[in-house]
């Protein structure tokens, strides 16, 4: 067994005539948190569509828990992608349902739960991430943006996935609700853990990363420049990594 | 000189090369959207939403353009058929022309304005904020939970807001006809039934049918297409807009030239 839930073996990709992901070899370590870190144009966020499927590689493969999901058929890519859950940047709630309705969501779509079951689960779920019945029946506009942000967790959780990512959980937040929300997806991840839950956060917060990550992937142009549990990220001699861990 | 020339024959490359690839994708996303509405599962409460907001929604408006054009048209028939003391054929001739064109067209014109505008404005506002994203990580196919149920809501709303739209606009005809025209209502509707076939109505549905379809279409491909923010959405609402009324004329144009052959 491998203690990786993803591995990138010689992972490309290439848009035109720009490297976005330039030959990747790494593993992210199974039922750890999990930071891919980097400047603006790393290829964070591409890494992460191919951790989703949503982009296929140029060349190379993506493992997910042990599936090259790169050689996946749309249906059974499809089928795959319940064992993520995610948390986007600005939550990308459903503007048309309420927050109850949005963590319903997956549980109508994906199981053959009851109504009561489906109340059930998504009370406690939003009950979980801190959020009140009143604010359950509200629509996303009429919400914070952290509170956006838990109720995407929430629905993220619904179908109890094994892999969780953030992209960017605490773009837009203020100092307090960024550390809730850290706090939040660190409970989250270890309220899980025990049956098999990986979380893989893109950011570059360094700061939060640091304090809440088990291990960090640091990114720039497109490769890995550093991959190491947070001990000895901070120790890194590495001139790029000195450079962000001081700003 | 040359150098303009050859600038210009560029230019224009570089033109018809965008024009065929953007025609590429819009076939490409029919086709995708076409296969996808018959793979289950087949949302049937999305779909009877769209009916009910592409159909029922539309109901006021299309009563509204559907009576005045009635009675404009008799008006204006009126004029030209009183000269050659002809105007008794007012009546078949307003539903001649409702039928088989104004409803057909005139309603695909309204829901092209009113609900190809929404259907773009609604997913590609999804779009931006990553809404289908987030459809499409959970295993949703976008298409068939967004497209699908908006383009068999306008397909199968359409024929019926036409028949609305040549009813209304029939009654607004014939109450400027009798009450204000003052011609008799016996002969204004006597002389329908000589002259109209079912042929005419069904071109008028058939039309109203394909024109349901490619609003659909257009609509929900704008929206899928929306790049950027709030000035994306904008510009692909009124891309919907704008090439929905324009298909609906283009199309009209050659439904007519074939269906006047087989009906």
């Amino acid at each position: 067994m491998s203690d990786y839930s993803i591995e990138f073996k010689n992972l490309v990709k290439i848009f035109g005539q720009s490297t976005i992901l330039d030959n990747l070899n790494f593993g992210i370590h199974k039922n750890k948190i999990t930071t891919i870190l980097g400047f603006s144009g790393a290829g964070k966020t591409t890494l992460m569509k191919h951790i989703l499927g949503l982009t296929m590689p140029t060349s190379g493969d993506v493992l997910v828990l042990g599936t090259a999901i790169n050689h996946l058929d749309e249906l059974a890519l499809r089928e795959f992608r319940r064992n993520f859950g995610m948390v986007f940047q600005y939550a990308a709630l459903f503007d048309f349902l309420t927050s109850f309705e949005n963590v319903a969501f997956p549980l109508r779509e994906f199981t053959k739960m009851s109504e009561e079951q489906i109340q059930e689960k998504v009370l406690k779920l939003l009950d979980s991430v801190g959020i009140s019945r009143e604010a359950a029946y509200r629509l996303p506009s009429e919400l914070s943006g952290g509170m956006r942000k838990r109720v995407g967790l929430a629905r993220g959780l619904a179908l109890d996935p094994h892999i969780m990512l953030y992209d960017e959980p605490t773009s837009g937040l203020d100092p307090i609700t960024t550390h809730m929300v850290y706090d939040l997806m660190r409970d989250t991840h270890y309220n899980n853990v025990h049956h098999g839950f990986t979380s893989v956060i893109i950011s570059h917060d360094i700061h939060a990363t640091l304090k809440y990550s088990d291990y960090i992937v640091f990114m720039e142009k497109g490769r890995v420049v550093e991959h190491l549990d947070v001990e000895s990220f901070k120790k890194s001699e590495n001139p790029v990594i000195r450079r962000f861990l001081e700003l | 000189m040359k150098l303009m020339i050859e600038k210009r024959i560029e230019a224009l490359g570089v033109y018809v090369l965008d024009v065929l690839e953007g025609l590429g994708e819009f076939t490409n996303f029919t086709f995708k959207t076409m296969f996808w509405t018959f793979r289950p599962p087949y949302r049937f409460k999305l779909l009877f939403e769209q009916i009910y907001f592409i159909g029922n929604k539309s109901v006021f408006i299309i009563f509204l353009t559907s009576s005045f054009t009635g009675a404009v048209f008799a008006y204006q028939i009126y004029v030209g058929m009183k000269v050659i003391n002809a105007d008794s054929f007012i009546g078949p001739l307003v539903t001649i022309a409702l039928s088989k064109e104004l409803a057909p067209v005139l309603s695909g014109l309204v829901v092209a304005g009113r609900c190809g505008a929404a259907m773009a404005a609604q997913i590609g506002s999804m779009k931006v904020t990553e809404q289908i994203d987030a459809l499409e990580v959970m295993g949703i196919n976008s298409y068939q939970y967004l497209a699908v149920p908006r383009i068999l809501g306008a397909t199968f709303s359409l024929p019926l807001l036409s028949a609305i739209f040549l009813m209304i606009g029939y009654g607004g005809a014939w109450l400027i006809g009798t009450k204000v025209l003052l011609i008799d209502e016996v002969t204004f509707s006597s002389k329908i039934s000589d002259f109209m076939e079912l042929g005419m109505v069904t071109e008028g549905i058939i039309k109203a049918t394909v024109f349901g379809f490619l609003i659909g279409v257009i609509g929900t491909y704008q929206g899928f297409n929306v790049t950027g923010g709030a000035e994306g959405v904008g510009k692909g609402t009124n891309m919907a807009v704008v090439w929905g009324m324009i298909t609906v004329l283009v199309v009209d144009f050659f439904l007519t030239s074939f269906l006047t052959k087989i009906l």
